[in-house]
């Protein structure tokens, strides 16, 4: 079985407003250095195969066609093999 | 072809009865809720897809009613000419399903925006807008919504614009398109488009929250009867 961390980034092309209002939010407690913060999302899961190849088939597909949109969305993976 | 209206409940949709309402007792039109976890369309002529938060807007905004039993049957149906038309999360559900291009955003004023619009109508030459007549500059119709801000890259912009497949965008009311009316931050204002085939409309404004006189709007009545009378002529 392997577990998997799946972290999905918006493309920097396209203006993310969900970044925009938590900077505000670090400029309005004082902490002013921060600039470009961008919020992506992380999933994790298990695969329960024994395979890495068929693991990272079947996450790939999952990725590629719901957890990410691939027009505004690059996602990577990390395969982690549990016992 | 008779007429007859299919409106999909899915989890989380709050629209589907303001639809039925104003198809039904407004318009007097024949209606009919389909069910998410059917397959079966009910002989429907045009599949309306409701305004609300379907599964939550988990994930993206109708990212998973994208996979819903009766989308299949839908995507297929509007695959061989079927009307479809998508409101607000329909709308967002429809480019999650590829049916219409491009993706919806966050409002850039990071603000639930819940107020009347005026929409300029860019082409009236369509199954979903011939009813509404050359004389008038706007229509008025009622949006709703935190994510409904169009984004589509360049070429697709110029793909659109060539095509015609714009069909509304945010305006004043003499239909003057300007930065300032933009409810959302959407790229040209894009408010409503259609496919190239001119089948499969999404728009976020609800047509369906303006159809009935004693609540003081009527022109979301103009979308469905160009519907109709595309249907029974």
């Amino acid at each position: 079985m392997f577990k998997a961390t799946v972290l999905i980034k918006r493309r920097s092309s396209i203006l993310d407003p969900q970044g925009v209002a938590v900077e505000k939010g670090a400029k309005h407690l004082g902490i002013t250095n921060i600039k470009g913060t961008r919020i992506g999302k992380l999933i994790e899961f298990d695969v329960d195969v024994n395979d890495r190849t068929a693991a990272e088939k079947e996450v790939t597909e999952y990725c590629s066609k719901l957890l990410a949109n691939p027009i505004m969305e690059d996602f990577e993976f990390n395969l982690e093999e549990v016992k | 072809m008779s007429l007859k209206f299919g409106v999909v409940v899915f989890p989380g949709s709050n629209c589907d009865h303001d639809a039925y309402y104003s198809l039904k007792k407004v318009l007097d039109y024949s209606v009919e809720f389909l069910w998410h976890k059917d397959t079966d369309l009910k002989q429907s002529s045009v599949v309306l897809l409701p305004g609300g938060f379907s599964y939550g807007d988990y994930l993206r905004t109708g990212a998973i009613a994208r996979f819903s039993p009766i989308m299949n049957s839908v995507i297929s149906f509007a695959n061989k000419g079927g009307i479809v038309i998508g409101i607000c999360n329909g709308f967002q559900i429809l480019l999650e399903a590829g049916l219409l291009p491009g993706v919806m955003i966050r409002n850039n004023s990071l603000k639930f925006s819940c107020k009347d619009v005026y929409l300029s109508v860019d082409n009236r030459d369509t199954i979903f807008t011939s009813e509404i007549s050359k004389d008038l500059l706007s229509i008025k119709i009622p949006i709703a919504h935190g994510e409904g801000n169009y984004f589509a890259d360049e070429k697709l912009l110029e793909e659109l614009i060539l095509n015609k497949q714009i069909l509304f965008r945010y305006s004043d009311a003499d239909g003057n398109v300007n930065d300032e009316v933009n409810p959302n931050g959407s790229q040209l204002n894009i408010a409503g488009i259609v496919n190239k085939n001119g089948n499969v409309m999404g728009m976020m404004p609800h047509p369906e929250r303006a159809c009935n006189p004693t609540l003081g709007r009527t022109d979301g009545q103009l979308i469905f009867k160009s519907i109709a009378n595309y249907i029974l002529n």
